[in-house]
């Protein structure tokens, strides 16, 4: 531990790191905050259309535009974002990567371009209208199937950097704890790829179809295994807005760790209990029996124990800060936070809306509950506070000192102040969207619908003026948006020259050793994949034995 | 691993918290009957038409109190597309898609399921208050989608 703490306090002061590195994960930054501007003013224009204030041209309608936006930002904003954040972590806390890992880096980064501009192309043509989740039996260009895996190619190289990296660093640091932060990469690269092996199947098996190769599909097979995917993402934008909140945010306000021990287990039981989470997304499927789906309501539940782990050990981080600065009472450390910092003030907004968001995600895996917002757009509320306000304001937290330090510049006053508008603008046009989402879901609007009467339907009417809360938020957001973007290629080119810290808080004095067990990533592996076995083997055996015919091609749009 | 006294509080109330939701969720599932939709029934996706029940949709009476409604989704419509049902009965749903997937959701209720060519969903549901109740197709189909809607008169 005390080596640990020696070794990072030395690099610490090498501001800027490793110039190679700062490269490689500048140029992913740059192109995932511009994919972040286009996709979400493509997320402008739904908005806009569903209130029934715009009117979409046919040759590029809505449903067009919502496939480019879920892909955009759901996949490739996202994915290189948590990429380029945990390389700079991995380079910053482990004296620079390795050459080869670096190299790793960019043929990642190049590789998964490929694929996203064969992607959106296809999408853009007009020949994939078929949003980020492409269930079969629509089909969308074979090309688009083979540009998602070119891109899931991508992240397994980057996934790979990222084990070959820890994996000599351990060999050249024998006995000693990888650091905290890379611990939590660690994890990440983990789900990255066994959780992406599923899709990668699907794709696989859509391929062939969508050429015409193969007459059928299993259209129950493909779902689940987009699903067995589609929520281990989730929890990996997850997992990287919580390593910010453990490690960062308490150096930010000046406190230590929680417990160097207590956060490894975190990341265990988030990678160990993730895979089967996606499950819920099925409790109103067919073809699966009432007790299979318990089974499974039961698996995903499991993560919302480390999440009420987190919950605990951040206010406790602020409540020991606040007393140390003297608040007086249960609450009185939120007089004592530093809200000005906007390295503060933006993961900790990110982090209160979590407590909305987690608990709407446990409410969505209890049958009922479950069934009263399915495919609601509900659940699109649910999605916007929980990835854009819970993970995606706390990528922006992460950006006001990240991007500074890689470009060996400065924070000014003005441009945290800046950032202090940007974080509000964004959380009211959140609380707008979001807020009208959950609401019209509860009157039954559905999700991925463009404008409609429903035939002058008295029900569908009284929708309307909660839609209009979505066009308001839409434009709000937007200017969140630029904002943004502004920002960071500001620090990234003009703001002024000098050295940022990379904020790394450590553990409390008399912190208890941590226990040598947390490093046998093998074992967490094996106990991962023996879940995900327990969770999938019978239902997936049971799709492909007991399967129905299998479903020819169809392109209703 | 040092624990603080309150965190073991903490986490034990989580633990519970999440317990109680899967035990509640089971109980109302196999004890009172209200799992989610989740027939296993199977058909061919491409003779759905020539299919029993499926050659015939619509909504037949089967005891005094109780209907059975069969039905066909596709791109973009509900066939039948009007339904009607005296209030208090018994209803059960046998649907099934003849192209993509599509979602069955009645505005107003609980009734929410999805729909998937080669399998037959089955859903129940009790129509307590009189009106007429608006169905909407809730998973993306198509081009067509937002104009795919149907009725349920309750009299
Ligand atoms: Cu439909």
């Amino acid at each position: 531990m005390e080596a640990i703490e020696k070794q990072s306090s030395k690099i610490s002061k090498l501001s800027g790191g490793n110039r190679l590195d700062s490269r490689l994960t500048l140029t992913y930054f740059s192109i995932a905050f511009v994919t972040l501007l286009i996709g979400g003013l493509l997320g402008l224009l739904q908005g806009l259309n569903r209130a029934g204030l715009l009117e979409l041209p046919t040759n590029f309608n809505y449903y067009q535009v919502l496939t480019a936006h879920g892909i955009l930002l759901v996949l490739v904003f996202s994915v290189l974002f948590v990429i380029a954040y945990f390389y700079s972590v991995l380079s910053h806390t482990m004296d620079g990567l390795f050459p080869v890992v670096r190299k790793m880096g960019w043929i990642s980064l190049i590789t998964m371009l490929v694929g996203v501009v064969l992607v959106i192309t296809n999408v853009v043509m007009g020949n994939a209208s078929v949003m980020y989740t492409f269930y079969p039996p629509m089909k969308a260009s074979p090309w688009f199937y083979v540009g998602l895996f070119i891109v899931v190619a991508g992240i397994w190289i980057a996934a790979f950097g990222g084990f070959t990296q820890i994996a000599k660093w351990r060999k050249r640091h024998r006995g000693q704890h990888i650091p905290l932060l890379a611990f939590f990469a660690m994890g990440v690269f983990i789900l990255l790829f066994f959780g992406s092996l599923g899709v990668t199947a699907e794709v696989l098996m859509l391929i062939p179809w969508a050429f015409g190769w193969t007459e059928t599909i299993n259209v129950m097979l493909s779902r689940t295994l987009f699903w067995s995917f589609g929520h281990t993402f989730v929890n990996i934008w997850y997992l990287t807005a919580v390593s910010l909140w453990y490690v960062v945010v308490p150096k930010v306000i000046g406190g230590r760790l929680f417990s160097d021990t207590l956060t490894r287990v975190v990341v265990i039981l988030l990678v160990v209990s993730n895979i089967p989470g996606g499950f819920h997304h099925q409790i109103v499927d067919p073809g699966m029996s009432e007790g299979i789906k318990l089974t499974h309501a039961l698996m995903s539940m499991v993560i919302g124990f480390p999440s009420l782990m987190t919950a605990f050990a951040m206010f406790f981080v602020f409540a020991r800060v606040g007393k140390k600065k003297g608040a007086k009472g249960v609450f009185g450390w939120i007089k004592k936070m530093p809200w000005g910092d906007v390295r503060f003030l933006a993961p900790m907004i990110a982090m209160i809306f979590f407590i909305p968001g987690g608990a709407g995600g446990i409410a969505q895996n209890a049958n009922q509950l479950n069934q009263v917002v399915h495919n609601s757009l509900w659940v699109v509320g649910h999605f916007h506070i929980t990835v854009g306000v819970t993970a995606v304001l706390t990528f922006f937290g992460a950006m006001y000192w990240l991007i500074p330090y890689l470009s060996k510049r400065t924070l000014t006053p003005a441009m945290n102040k800046l950032g202090v508008i940007q974080t509000l603008i964004w959380t009211i046009g959140m609380v707008f969207m979001a807020g009208g989402m959950h609401t019209v879901g509860l009157l039954g609007a559905p999700r991925r619908t463009s404008y409609t009467t429903y035939g002058d339907s008295a029900t569908a009417a009284s929708w309307d003026p909660y839609l209009l809360l979505l066009a308001v938020g839409g434009v709000l957001l937007t200017i969140g948006l630029v904002l943004i973007v502004y920002i960071v290629f500001n620090l990234m080119f003009f703001a002024p020259k000098g050295t940022t810290e990379f904020p790394i808080a450590q553990g409390e004095d008399n912190a208890s050793e941590t226990p040598k067990w947390t490093e046998r990533w093998s074992v967490w592996i094996i106990i991962m994949l023996f879940i995900v076995a327990f969770g999938y083997v019978f239902p997936l055996v049971d799709m492909i034995q007991n399967a129905p015919p299998g479903s020819p091609p169809f392109i209703t749009w | 691993m040092n624990m603080h006294r309150y965190e073991k509080i903490w986490l034990f109330l989580a633990a519970s918290m999440l317990v109680i939701a899967v035990v509640y969720s089971g109980v109302q599932t196999f004890a009172l009957g209200q799992g989610p939709p989740s027939g296993v029934g199977m058909i061919d996706p491409e003779k759905v038409e020539e299919t029993a029940p499926f050659d015939n949709p619509g909504t037949f009476q089967i005891s005094e109190n109780e209907y059975e409604v069969v039905m066909i989704l596709r791109a973009f419509s509900f066939e039948p597309n009007v339904i009607e049902i005296p209030a208090g009965a018994t209803v059960h749903f046998k649907m099934t898609s003849t192209d993509v997937m599509h979602g069955f959701q009645v505005i107003g209720t609980n009734l929410n399921a999805m729909i998937m060519p080669g399998h037959i969903q089955e859903a129940k549901q009790t129509f307590k208050k009189p009106g007429e109740y608006l169905v909407v197709c809730n998973e993306y189909c198509g081009v067509g989608h937002q104009l795919m809607s149907m009725k349920i008169i309750v009299k």
